[in-house]
């Protein structure tokens, strides 16, 4: 168990250190680092001047070298647009995002683990084809466009909720259904097939010849052993929710880490762009370390190995 | 020492294959929507109409079902600048089809690479490219491709390959497993027995095996793909305008969603259709090929 735990461990530190190559990298993509960061006006003699300071002659792994223990610190420089250093400006808005992609899983657990159960208890029947067909829709519905349409419907024609800002719990519903739709598909879809499986199992006739009735089987033989694949899937899809939050929170003004990178990708604020990567990435990678350490408790198997 | 058992399906497996999936309806309803949507991408300037860049100021904001001084009829409406919404949405199926099809061709290739040298040898190489894919996945992928796109400037192959290039985990991933499981076949020890040397029990005994999974790997990504470059368009870091695309067209409605709601509804049940089209064909090309395959 320790062993597992400490591979797993080292295993996150050396993707966290190719994570901090990739964003180091992005500055290089167009050649030169100076002319990215300064504005497109700054003579010859200040690009000479800025890349003296900053130590963009130096050798291409002493700078990489640099960066990373930059990082460490949290130090990603100055933002170029806002004159604070790019750490404090995304840390500062972390919490937004934090906020929206977990109400957006919440909304995701909440409708799709009894969707998908109550679609394989009763499968083929009306419910287990409405479950499956909305589920199907969710998975093929781009996030900016059912955005736009609940801004169209409960926003513009009913005036029913806000459509941009943070604040309220009112605030709050709009982006979190956007955001946890393809989610709530995929989960929905995961516990239908997992629960599909598990019911078909022999311990589960055992049970049911024993004479356990209908809810317990459910409750208490199946569902805990369908739920080890839906636990690795919250984790990699808290990813794909932290990513997607890049559009949610463009399309409803959430003030977070998503909506200040894109601008800063439009303001070429190469700094926060880097330190907004570095930190999500960070972060995803920290979830699934925990998922996989929750993930032991759920399936003794895997402590053993 | 006869090792066709081990060699790809022969063509008239893939009859029967053809055959099973075609009674499936909602794959085949999948199929021909997405053939719908390859037909509107090729013959776009026949089926059109209307040129989807010609602007006439007069007819802006028309909506749907309304019909200009010459007495051509709109059927989605005109946009802000008075285009025709159709016929930009005909268009507007070139750059999400150029973008799935050529990043998935990549994405599929360097997939399939790694999860055949990652399998097949196992030991270090395995090792190095798992660990690159754990990067991979660590981050945000959309984040990543906006900020790559926005350092080198949004073009057509900047999209293709920054899409394709980080694409490749999930096709590795399959392919690495069928491999590891078809590694210890007879067909493969037979074919080591005779002297084969490597290189030929990769390609032409593995990959051919491995194969199936991965076209149901492909198939289902190019949804994904094109919820990815519509979702680039739309944030301004897709095909450039005046070249119309869906995700622009909803950047472009989303202005007008108080007045005029058919400008961003129209190109999003496009995206929707196209998307949902090949997520129903693939689910059905899985069922079919490979029921055991969990994606």
């Amino acid at each position: 168990m320790k062993i597992y735990l400490a591979r797993r461990l080292a295993q996150s530190l050396l993707v966290l250190l190719g994570v901090s190559f990739v964003v180091f990298f992005i500055l290089y993509l167009t050649g030169d680092p100076a002319l990215v960061l300064l504005p497109p006006d700054a003579s010859a003699e200040d690009v000479q001047k800025f890349r003296e300071v900053m130590g963009f002659n130096d050798p291409f792994i002493v700078q990489y070298g640099r960066f990373f223990l930059g990082a460490l610190r949290g130090d990603f420089g100055q933002s170029v647009r806002h004159g604070e250093p790019a750490f404090n400006l995304v840390i500062e808005r972390m919490p937004a995002t934090f906020e929206l992609s977990g109400a957006a899983l919440l909304v995701a657990l909440c409708l799709a683990i009894p969707a998908g159960i109550v679609s394989a208890v009763r499968r083929n029947t009306v419910i287990d084809y409405i479950s499956t067909v909305v589920a199907l829709l969710g998975q093929s519905m781009p996030t900016f466009w059912l955005g736009i349409m609940l801004i169209l419907v409960f926003s513009v024609q009913f005036n029913l909720l806000p459509s941009s800002g943070r604040g309220t719990l009112e605030h709050l519903v709009l982006p979190a259904i956007t955001l946890g739709l393809f989610t709530t598909a995929r989960i929905t879809r995961l516990t239908r097939s997992g629960m599909l499986e598990v019911l078909s199992q022999d311990y589960i006739r055992t049970a049911r010849a024993k004479g356990v009735s209908d809810p317990p089987v459910v409750w208490k033989h199946a569902l805990k052993n369908a739920a080890i694949p839906i636990v690795t899937i919250v984790g990699i899809e808290l990813g794909t929710l932290l990513g997607g939050s890049v559009i949610t929170e463009t399309i409803f003004a959430w003030p977070g880490v998503g909506r200040l990178s894109v601008q800063a990708i439009y303001n070429r604020d190469y700094p926060v762009v880097q330190a907004a990567v570095f930190l999500l990435s960070s972060t995803f990678v920290l979830v699934n370390l925990v998922v996989d350490v929750l993930y032991t408790y759920l399936d003794p198997r895997i402590r053993l190995r | 020492m006869d090792l066709s058992a081990g060699r790809a399906p022969a063509p008239r497996e893939w009859a029967l294959f053809a055959r099973r999936l075609a009674r499936r309806r909602t794959a085949l309803f999948g199929l021909v929507v997405v053939m719908i949507v390859i037909v509107a991408a090729l013959g776009a300037s026949w089926i059109a109409g209307y040129d989807p860049t010609e602007q006439d100021i007069t007819n802006r904001l028309r909506a749907p079902g309304s019909q200009d001084a010459a007495g051509r009829a709109h059927l989605f409406g005109t946009d802000h600048l008075g285009r025709d919404i159709l016929a930009r949405m005909i268009f507007g199926a070139r750059p999400a089809l150029m973008v799935g099809f050529a990043a998935v061709a990549i994405s599929g290739v360097l997939g399939m690479m790694v999860g055949l040298l990652s399998g097949y040898f196992g030991g270090w190489i395995d090792d190095v490219f798992m660990r690159l894919a754990d990067v991979q996945l660590a981050f945000p992928f959309i984040l990543l491709a906006i900020a790559v796109i926005g350092v080198l400037g949004p073009s057509l192959p900047v999209i293709i390959v920054v899409i394709g290039v980080s694409s490749w985990v999930i096709y590795a991933r399959v392919v690495r497993g069928a491999v590891l499981s078809l590694r210890e076949r007879e067909f493969v020890q037979a074919a080591h027995a005779l002297g084969s040397r490597d290189g030929r029990v990769l390609l032409r005994h593995i990959l051919p095996n491995a194969f199936t999974p991965w076209l149901v790997v492909a198939t289902l990504d190019m949804a994904r793909v094109i919820v990815i470059e519509s979702a680039l368009s739309f944030l301004g870091l897709g095909v450039q305008p005046p070249t119309p695309t869906w995700g622009g067209m909803l950047a472009d409605g989303r202005v007008y969603i108080s007045t005029a709601w058919w400008l961003a509804t129209f190109p999003g049940l496009a995206i929707l259709v196209t998307v949902l089209g090949i997520n129903l064909f693939g689910d059905g090309l899985r069922d079919t090929l490979d029921p055991r395959l969990k994606l």
